[in-house]
């Protein structure tokens, strides 16, 4: 069997500039920080980025790496605005494709069903359908002969998604009460990464089947990386670092990434370590 | 004596009279407390969720599972009455929540869309607003998240064809749009506060009556259930304050 499992800078070595990248999650919940750190220091940009958006949005916004971002909202959840995704966009620093909750989700169901399209009864009416000219709507061939956009599929180059789980084959377990939509970003994309918290030779003989939420025949790549979600919770592993959360918030950019995101992932969660200690 | 927050929880929890087994969801502190004021008195059938993935009975105890994904097919669905914030809301009760300004270069970026185009069209959904003023209740809205009536109907018949909305709740009344052109209208007023003050927070001419009745007052037991049962810590006047 394949033995999939690479570091953060492998996963970052397979993507280039220009690429269409999931990032799954959702807000500041089971983000794959550190493999949005690692790609922090590549030379990757130009991205089109897809995600329901939290602080992964915000760095790489920061750091001016994406071209366009997807998404339905960005936000730190306990701090409602993200501070540098709206800076960077009230600077005009990218290009947006504004669209709900819902079309985003039926849109990565497209791309993983290898449709081009799906209906959905959301985005008639509203402005969503004024900011992206290119949405058409689809008129129903029965009876009912009503009319409902057509979600373009979300199709991704590449998946990062983090999981508390997973074995050297791709297969990954979520233990929190929410899958988000982690299962769908690997379906919908040509390349998957899956980061977690702890490396496991299988998942014992009796694991609760449908915490088993991302199946390896998506997964390219498998990377352990403990906090490897930090300061975005992965309960029940731990929750969000609240307060390293408002200090990345409050802090102006360059100041937070010359202390925090200059060398690796370990120094970075020394980094963490050393700053919590400071504050004690 | 009953205060302003108390009144704004309980026309907010009124929102949910009658709507049957549905969820509640409520954004905002008030309109949390107003749903589980409904749950707790005259709507027992309510779901809650806990904020996050789960259904829980008053007694916090988990009866079910909503993930995202589920929550999502439970807009769809039609079962779930939402009251949303609103950074803008106009005559029509189009809602902005994702930027103020040209939408190409905001002044200010807020949100995003959200779930607001796809709650409106899908399931019953109201409004609240803790500070009324011409800021909030405006002329035309930004950015079109939540649709209005106006904008629903210009649609076609999918966009009308589950479309609702039951109320607006702010911090001076309650409103609806029970108007022949489904124009924003003066419902209830909280008491101390006076028509014309109303409409002078409103960027837009407000339908009303020639008389404008108070928004009704608590039963005692539902002013004990929120003052020691729902809300002991007094988080309702964080809000609204009195």
């Amino acid at each position: 069997m394949t033995d999939k499992t690479m570091t953060p800078e492998d996963v970052v070595a397979r993507l280039r500039s220009g690429m269409t990248l999931g990032i799954g999650g959702w807000g500041s919940r089971r983000k794959p920080m550190a493999l949005v750190r690692a790609l922090l220091r590549s030379d990757v940009t130009d991205l089109t980025v897809v995600s329901y958006g939290g602080p992964d949005v915000g760095l790489l916004a920061a750091a001016g790496r994406i071209r366009k971002l997807v998404t339905a909202f960005v936000t730190l959840d306990s701090i409602p605005l993200e501070p540098h995704f709206r800076a960077a966009r009230e600077a005009g620093g990218f290009e947006l494709g504004e669209i709900d909750e819902a079309m985003f989700m039926w849109g990565l169901r497209a791309a993983a069903d290898r449709l081009p399209f799906l209906p959905v009864r959301a985005g008639l009416g509203s402005d969503v359908m004024r900011v992206n000219p290119g949405l058409r709507t689809v008129t129903s061939p029965y009876e009912d002969g009503e009319t409902f956009v057509a979600m373009p599929a979300l199709r991704l180059d590449a998946a990062l998604v983090h999981v508390n789980r997973a074995d050297r084959l791709g297969n990954g377990q979520y233990l929190g009460p929410d899958p988000y939509f982690d299962d769908l970003f690997c379906e919908a994309a040509q390349s998957a990464y899956v980061s977690c918290e702890e490396l496991v030779d299988g998942f014992g003989a009796a694991p609760v089947p449908q915490s088993l939420l991302v199946e390896r025949h998506t997964v390219t790549g498998v990377v352990e990386t403990p906090r490897g979600a930090h300061f975005t919770s992965c309960v029940p592993d731990y929750d969000r670092d609240e307060a390293f959360q408002k200090l990345y918030a409050t802090t102006p950019w360059p100041e937070f990434a010359a202390r925090f995101l200059h060398g690796d992932e370990k120094s970075y969660q020394s980094a963490v370590r050393t700053w919590h200690e400071e504050m004690r | 004596m009953t205060s302003r927050a108390e009144y704004c929880v309980l026309a907010c929890a009124d929102a949910w009279r009658d709507v049957g087994e549905v969820l509640a969801s409520p954004m905002g502190t008030v309109p949390a407390l107003g749903a589980r004021l409904a749950k707790r008195t005259f709507s027992p059938d309510l779901l809650l969720t806990d904020g996050e993935a789960l259904l829980v009975g008053l007694d916090g105890r988990t009866e079910g599972w909503l993930p995202y994904r589920r929550h999502l097919a439970m807009v769809t669905g039609g079962r779930r009455h939402v009251m949303m914030g609103a950074s803008q809301l106009d005559r029509f009760g189009n809602q902005n929540i994702s930027c103020i300004g040209d939408w190409e270069r905001p002044a200010r970026q807020l949100l995003g869309v959200r779930g607001a185009p796809v709650n409106t069209l899908n399931n019953p959904t109201s409004y609240w607003v803790p500070r009324h003023s011409r800021r909030v209740f405006v002329e035309r809205v930004d950015m079109v998240c939540g649709v209005g009536y106006d904008r629903a109907a210009a649609a076609g018949p999918s966009a009308t064809r589950y479309h609702r909305i039951p109320r607006v709740v702010s911090n001076l009344g309650v409103f609806d749009f029970a108007t022949p052109d489904h124009t924003m209208r003066l419902v209830s007023l909280h008491p101390g506060v006076t028509a014309e003050e109303v409409q002078d927070a409103t960027g837009f001419p407000l339908a009303r009556a020639d008389e404008v009745p108070c928004t009704r007052e608590p039963t005692a037991e539902e002013l004990r259930l929120i003052r020691e049962v729902i809300d002991p810590q007094g988080l309702r006047d964080r809000e609204v304050p009195s």
